[in-house]
This record gives structure tokens, sequence and C-alpha cells, in this order.
């Protein structure tokens, strides 16, 4: 089984241009920073997850990485293969295309109200893989009751299923072309506990079946818990924390980490009496400071330093790696 | 509107001895027409909060917990009928209220957050104005006093640079700001009895914890009485005195929140608290919930909606009445409970 | 339509009888455009009788100052009023839509010049502006026709704008694209379905202002000529006439064109009611 990594991303950067900027412009446009020096690497079978606070950059990475936008400058490589290269609306055209499939928050919205929900699972068999008659309509119906909607769903509208029916027919269709790469994009957040539960198992299943890789994106730190092996942990467009998802939880090494662990709340536990709590609100992601941290100024544990110098990446046993002068290594050491 | 005025007015809410409610809903059910048929929304739903308390109302979506806070506000849909029950409220009758003293009543005694705090907010006037109306409208100050006094609430609510802020419109804010500014907004005539739907939803994890020590440290501070409905468990254990559990409308389970989570009595509290990710569980260990909701529009709904779902169904588990066992502070709306 | 939306309409029928007489009346004049003047008693174009007779047994509506049979000229007028506005209509909607959601969907110069072209119609007063195209190109009823889908087409393209633009970042436009789908494709095949209920509300919206808008160039005389029997000529000649006394040359041209109006915007009303999915319970 050949080890190479499957997905390979080096200093991805993603920057918007905010205002000024037209015509007539008298100042360039302020850019907004949304993905910066973001570096990883995934294997086939792996699930990555990807936490952080709205604005932190996880959606636009989730987006850069499924080719819907262009990244600004660093490398995405596929099997080895540059990704990042060629243009979103001209990635539609590439083989590659069907490699990568997302599944959206929002199941009803990512659903055209017009298409029923076979419709909606045909379309990238049709398009991708160049199915028709006989042949798509069994590929569909398979990967339908793979994905555990029933054959008579399938005529349905969206707005005649239920949110977990829908939610199955979003995974239904980011599956129906087999991709090696499935990124998911908050997957059920808007599913009740009891529906949610079915949908990781079957997210689960379908990966130990197909082998695929995920990208899996949620504020919810106890599902991400659930289904991930690595978590990348993201602040203002930066990798904040990296590191396996069960040592970085109970022992986060940044101070961001560290608090949003804290904040967390578990059924049944009562409020820890002390908790980290993080006052204000996030830095403006437009023209931040090249040369601070990002979270200094509301980093408990900010001193000069962070204000002069971008803090460095280091190393923790575990596979573990740290953006911060002051890591909170003594719990991350002990958890190795 | 200050404490002193309150009492005057409501003197059974601030002398009421600790174990008389606030706020007693008893048996209450309410109807929905709609085009397809009629809505059983709520069927003999029974709550109380007493002063001081967080009182938590817990369900998933369909379960009836926001449309129980509607009523209780007396904000229903005009297609809405209450068919059934009391509501009272420091000793007043709700339901038969005209609607003047209604709407004194909304704002100055008994106020809401919402679930989205953009949507509660009118985008179109500054966030001190809209503050300063509540306190305009429920008197306790002049037209010269009010944006101080708005200002005043903005700082309480940990809102920094506030006379700057009040002249800030909705859209220049942030979420967690935005929300704030709501509970300044529900709290700004000290109200006796709190109602937050689902007030953290599309919030970050870091702000919501701040946004919830906030309003529960207010409340009790001034022993305001609350209800917080949420689907999170999670949060009702950090913030909940006590929980009543709801299901397809009606209320299942009651009990202080320590001994739910401990020792659940009806199976759906105990489904649920089995399908909820909590550390140190795999995902092989949570269960799900099978089934789902009853259609509430059917005429031959049985006793207990939730006999479907349940594994330990029996047969007379569909006679009416559901019987509502209650012993110490639980309750649990089961004929044979866990 | 699927089973659920001809139910819904069939309910908004039965509850809002205004609703079905606008729909009556819509059928009633498309029926008289179509074969009104077959069925018409007199030649609409040749004198039938004493001129300026007030209506009796014989003429209805009596007839005007040559002699033509009111009546006749009326029905027969339907289906060249009607027509041009329908026209009108049909390229303004053609055009104005796929203009408005292309430049909603791909922003940048394809917004920026679509826009530009709206904006420079728009700051027209629009009627003075139909009257000098057509008194530019020449008064026939194609350019009628093509005037008055110029003067609509601002509204078409800032509606359709809106539209696409708003539903540019849907769930569903980026799982088109994930599927490989480019962006004529989802234009055609994703966008404008779901714009087309919307437009159809303003479609008849418009057919009454089209109508009134062709009529009002024949008024002035910058329209269709003299003998074609057309509401707004109607009126026109028989605006003179009132003064002497003969009122029903001006009024049943203009009762017609009222009920035209009157008809197509009621059906606007009662098809939003139908289309909008926010008015649902």
């Amino acid at each position: 089984m050949n080890d190479a990594p499957l997905l390979e991303v080096a200093a991805l950067q993603k920057r918007f241009p905010i205002g000024g900027g037209g015509l007539l412009a008298r100042r360039a446009p302020g850019l907004l920073h949304a993905v910066e020096d973001v570096s990883f690497t995934l294997r086939a079978g792996e699930t990555l997850g990807l936490v952080g606070e709205s604005g932190c950059g996880k959606s636009t990475l989730a987006r850069l990485l499924a080719r819907l936008l262009d990244p600004s400058g660093g490398s995405i490589r596929l099997r080895g293969e540059e990704i990042g290269g060629v243009a979103a609306q001209r990635f539609g055209a590439s083989p590659r295309r069907a490699d990568i499939q997302m599944v959206f928050q929002d199941a009803e919205g990512s659903i055209n109200l017009r298409h029923s929900a076979f419709e909606a699972i045909a379309r990238p068999l049709r398009r991708l893989r160049g199915l028709a008659g006989p042949a798509l309509h069994g590929k569909v119906t398979a990967t339908a009751t793979l994905c555990g909607l029933p054959a008579e769903l399938l005529p349905r509208f969206p707005h005649q299923l239920s949110g977990g029916q829908k939610a199955r027919v979003g995974i239904a269709r980011a599956v129906a072309t087999e991709p090696a790469l499935l990124v998911l994009d908050e997957p059920t957040s808007a599913l009740d506990v009891s529906v949610q539960v079915v949908i990781l198992d079957l997210l689960k299943s379908l990966q130990a079946r197909t082998g695929a890789a995920y990208i899996f994106v949620s504020h919810d730190l106890n599902v991400v818990r659930l289904l991930c092996d690595r978590v990348l942990v993201m602040y203002l467009g930066r990798v904040v924390e990296e590191g396996p998802a069960g040592d970085l939880f109970t022992a986060p090494a940044h101070p961001y980490t560290r608090a949003l662990v804290g904040a967390v709340s578990v059924p049944g536990r009562p409020r820890a009496a002390e908790r980290v709590r993080l006052a204000g609100e996030p830095r403006s992601p437009i023209d931040p400071d090249p040369n601070a941290c990002r979270f200094h100024g509301r980093c408990p544990i900010g001193q000069d330093r962070c204000a002069r110098t971008v803090p460095p990446v280091h190393a923790l046993p575990g596979g573990r790696r740290v953006a911060c002068h002051f890591p909170l290594t003594d719990g991350a050491l002990a958890a190795a | 509107m200050n404490d002193v005025a309150a009492a005057t007015l409501f003197p059974a809410a601030a002398r009421a001895a600790p174990r008389v409610p606030v706020l007693d809903v008893a048996d209450l059910s309410v109807e929905f027409r709609t085009r397809s048929g009629t809505v059983r929304a709520l069927d003999g739903v029974s709550l109380q909060v007493h002063r001081g308390e967080c009182l938590g109302v817990v369900g998933e979506s369909g379960s009836g917990k926001s449309v129980t806070a509607y009523a209780v506000m007396r904000l229903l849909d005009p297609a809405a009928r209450i068919t059934g029950g009391r509501i009272t409220f420091g000793g007043m009758d709700m339901l038969g209220a005209g609607d003047a003293d209604l709407a004194d009543l909304r704002g100055r005694e008994l106020s809401m957050i919402f679930q989205s705090p953009r949507a509660s907010l009118n985008p179109i006037r500054p966030v001190g104005t809209q503050i300063a109306d509540v306190l305009l409208r429920h008197g306790g100050v002049t037209r010269a006093q009010a944006p101080a006094r708005a200002a005043a609430l903005l700082a309480e609510v940990g809102i920094p640079d506030p006379e700057r802020r009040a002249r800030a419109y909705p859209f220049e804010l942030s979420g967690g700001m935005c929300q704030r500014v709501g509970i300044a907004l529900a709290l700004a005539c000290r109200p006796a009895l709190l109602i937050a739907d689902e007030p953290t939803t599309g919030l970050d994890v870091t702000t919501q914890a701040v946004i919830m020590d906030l309003v529960l440290g207010l409340a009790k501070a001034r022993g305001m009485a609350t209800v917080l409905i949420t689907h999170d468990l999670g949060l009702a254990t950090e913030y909940c005195d006590s929980i009543a559990v709801m299901h397809a409308g009606h209320v299942v389970e009651t009990a202080p929140t320590a001994a739910l989570f401990a020792t659940p009595r009806h199976p759906y509290t105990a489904r649920l608290i089995g399908a909820t990710p909590r550390p140190g569980l795999a995902l092989g260990d949570l269960a799900s919930i099978p089934g789902s909701l009853p259609d509430l529009r059917r005429d031959d709904l049985p006793a207990c909606r939730f006999l479907d779902r349940c594994e330990r169904v029996r047969p007379d588990c569909a006679a009416a009445p559901l019987p509502r066992r209650t012993e110490a502070a639980r309750m649990v709306a089961c004929r044979y409970p866990l | 339509m699927s089973a659920a939306s001809l139910a819904h309409a069939r309910h908004v029928l039965s509850g809002n009888p205004v609703t079905a007489l606008a729909f009556g009346l819509f059928a009633l004049l498309v029926g008289t455009a179509i074969i009104g003047p077959e069925l018409v008693p007199f030649d609409p174009i040749a004198a039938a009788g004493p001129a300026l007779q007030p209506p009796s047994a014989r003429h209805p509506f009596g007839t005007d100052a040559i002699g033509r049979d009111v009546f006749s000229r009326v029905i027969a007028a339907a289906r060249l009023d009607l027509g041009m506005a329908f026209a009108a209509v049909a390229i303004v909607f053609a055009c104005g839509t796929l203009a408005g959601a292309a430049a909603g969907l791909f922003g940048g110069w394809t917004d920026r010049i679509v826009g530009r072209l709206a904006d420079t119609i728009m700051a027209f007063p629009l009627f003075v502006l139909a009257m000098g195209i057509v008194a530019a190109l020449g008064n026939t009823v194609t350019n009628i026709v093509i005037a008055t889908a110029v003067v609509n087409f601002p509204l078409y393209v800032r509606i359709a704008r809106t539209e696409a633009s708003t539903r540019r970042g849907a769930g569903y436009v980026e799982a088109a694209r994930l599927s490989g789908y480019g962006e004529a494709h989802i234009l055609f095949r994703e966008i404008l379905p779901n714009l087309l209920p919307i437009m159809m509300v303003q479609v008849s919206l418009t057919l009454g202002y089209a109508i009134l808008n062709c009529a009002g160039l024949s008024f002035i005389g910058l329209g269709v000529r003299p003998p074609a029997p057309e509401w707004g000529i109607m009126v026109a000649e028989g605006a003179s006439a009132i003064i002497s006394g003969e009122w029903w040359i001006a009024l049943f041209p203009g009762l017609a064109l009222m009920t035209a109006v009157f008809t197509f915007n009621l059906l606007g009303d009662g098809l939003r009611d139908i289309v909008d999915p926010r008015r649902r319970t």
C-alpha cells in the first residue's frame, strides 16, 4: 500500500481585497488575510479536523481545498500533482474534480429546490463520470442505499424530506463519484443530536469502506473528538496548533486551544471552577501586523515579545506542532 | 424601573417566599390551525420557575420548547389557540389579561432574549436609541436621562466604550456584541423573569461562555428567574438549576440538573443523553433514537407520544391519561419509568 | 408544477375570489384577442352605418365619426393591443432576465456594463424615451414594441440581478461547481429556473404598463396609424368628440384599456400569492 500522503498543503495563503480599488481608486484596497501560511499533510483514510471561531478561516480553507476558491499563494498537491494552479472556474473540467468533493452544513440549501433527490445525486455522476440511462440509475440507487436512503425517497423534493434525509442526500451526492478526499463543512451542526449520531456513523462507515480522507470542519469540539484523528486549530487565518485529537484536547499547548477546550460544556459535568475566559473580540483580519502574534491582546499569557515577533512553530513529541512563544508544554509532554 | 417601583407594582414577585413560583405554567395546551390540519403543539405542559432560579427547557427541534416560551410571553402566532391550562406570573393570570396589561408587563417584568441577535434588533436605529425606547416606554426615566442610562446598561453587559457604541447601528457590531445588546434590552427594566430562547446559537463557543456567564451572573445578582431554552445539554448542565425535558409537545421529565444526568427516569431523557457526544466516549458508544417525532396533526395521538420510539413500550402505554409521577423535586411522565 | 404547487394554487384561488376573477378576465381577454376579430358583426375599418350614432341595439357601443361600429373596433383592437403588449413583454423578459441574471452571477465587467446600460435608460422619463425611440425609428408596430421593451429593460434587469446575486453563493451553486458544471450551465440550469416564478409575477404586472405605453404612444399620434383599430387611437379620436356630446366613442375603448390593465395587475398579485413561498402557511 502506497504510503505517500494523499494531500500535501504547503504555505497556503488566501487574501481578499477589501474596499478601495475600482476604476478611480485613491487608495490601494486593504487585504483581508483569510488564510495565511497553512501547511499540513493528509493520508488516505485519515480524518483531519479543522476547528476555530468564526472568522478563523476554516471555511475559506475548506473551499480552497475543495478548489472552489483559488489560493493567493502556496501549493496544494493531490497524490503529488499540483492542483492549486488551475483556476477554480476551469477546475470543473479537470479529471481531478471527481476526486475532491464536499458536504455542506446546510443540506437543504445545497440542493436545488427544483431537483429531486435522484437528480441531485445523479448530477455529478452524469457530468464527471459520464454515466447515463440504466448505468446512471443503478449507480444512483446503489449510492443512495449505501447512505441509508431508501429508493422510494429518491423521487422526492427537498421540502418533502426530513433534516436527516436531506443530510443523507448531500452525503450521497458527495460520495457518488467515490472521491479520494471529502471536505465536510459542519455537516451535522444543523441536525438534532439523535440524527447527528446516525450521520456520523454513516460517515465513519463510508470512510472505512472507501478509504477516503476526510477534512472535517466543525465548531463543536465534542463532535470533532469523535471522528478526527488529527486536528488543526486555527485563529485569524493561521494554524496555532496541530496534533492528535485526543492529546490536543486533553492537554492543549496553545493558550487559545486551552481557552477553547475550557469553554466547551459537557452534559452532566458541572462548570469547572476556574475557567480561562477570553476577553474581547478577535482582531481585524484586514492588513494585520506582520510582526505580531495574531492572538496577542486576547491571550491570557501574552507578553511584549508577542507583539514584536511572529511566534515560531515548535514541534512537540507525538506529532504535535504549536505556534506560540510560550507554549504550555508541561501537560503536552506528559500526554505524549 | 428600579426595584422599589417593581416591588410596589409586583409585590408578590418581590417578596415571594422562595417556594412560590414566579412563573407557574399548569397543564398548558396549544394548537395551531394550519392548511394541512390542526397541529397539537403542546399538550398538558407544566413548569415552574422560582425566584433566583434557572430552569432549562431542553428538547430537539419540534419538541415545543419555543412554543412554550412564546405562549408564556403571549406572543403566539395568530393561528395559535390556547386550548387549556393556566399561566400564572407573579400571581397574575396571564391568559385572562388584556392586551394593554400584557404590553405593560412585557419588557418591564417579563422579558425575552431571542435566538438570532440581529433579528431582534431594528437595523435602522442605533442600539442606544433602542434601549432608551424600552426605558421610556416603561417609565422611570425622562427623555434627558435615557441616553445616559442606556449607555450605563451597555457597560453592564460588558460592551467596551459604551457611549460611542450606543450610537452604533447593529450591522456595525459583531454577533456577540449584538447579543449583548439584546441582553441589555431585555434586562433594562430589571424584569422578574427572563426567557432566553437559544441565546447562544450561532455564537462561537468562547463567546457563548462569556454571554451565558453574563446573563446568569446578572440573574443571580438580582434574584431574577430565568428560563433557558436550548437543545444543548451541555449548556443546560452548566447553567441551569433544574431541567425540563420536552418531547413532541409534552414535558416528559423535570428534575434538578445533577439528578437528571445521574439518574434519568424517562426513556427519552436517557436516550437523549446517550446520543450526545461527550469526552471519553467513542462514536460506537453513542446511540441514536429510533423513529421520528409523531405527526402532531393526527387525531389519534396516543397518550404517550414517545411510544413508537421507546424500547420499553407496553400495550397500556397508549391509554389515556398520561401519568405524571411526582416525587421530591422530580416529575416523570411515564407509566414505566426507568 | 408539482402536485403540491397545484394544490396551493387551488387553495389561493378558492380563498381569493378576486384573483379567480382576474384569471377569468385574463382568459376572456386572450380569447377576445384570438377569435374576436373573426366574430365581430361589422368590419372594423369600414363604415357600417350613420356616423355619430349613440349606443343602440344594432350598435351596442354606437358609431364613430366615420360611421364605423365602435363595438367591432373595440373587440378587434384587442388583438393589436394585447399582441403588442405581449410581444414587448416577451422580448424584455427574455433579454432583461438573461442580462440581469448574468450580471448578478458573474459580477465584474458584465455587471458594470449591464448596470450602466440600465442606468442610462432609467435616466430618462420612460414615456418620453419611448416617444423618442418611436419618433426616431418610425411609426410602426415593430418600433412601438421595441420602444416598450427598451423602456422596461431596467426593471427586469434589476430584479433578475438581485435574485441572481443572492443565489450566487448558494449551496446548490457550489454543489454544481463541485459536480464539474461550468458557469454557463449554472446560469441557465440552476439560476434562471429558480428566477422564473418571480419574473413571471413581474411579467403580468408589466403587461398592464406595456398596454398603457402602446396605447399612450398611439394616443399622441406616435404609434399605430389609423385606420387600424387600436384602443389608444380610438380614445384620441373620441376625445375631441366628448365636448360635442358623443361620449361613447372614447368611453368604450377607455373601459377596455382599464379592464385590461386591471386584469393584469390583479393577475400579478394572484400569481405572487401562488408563487411566493413566504406566503405559504
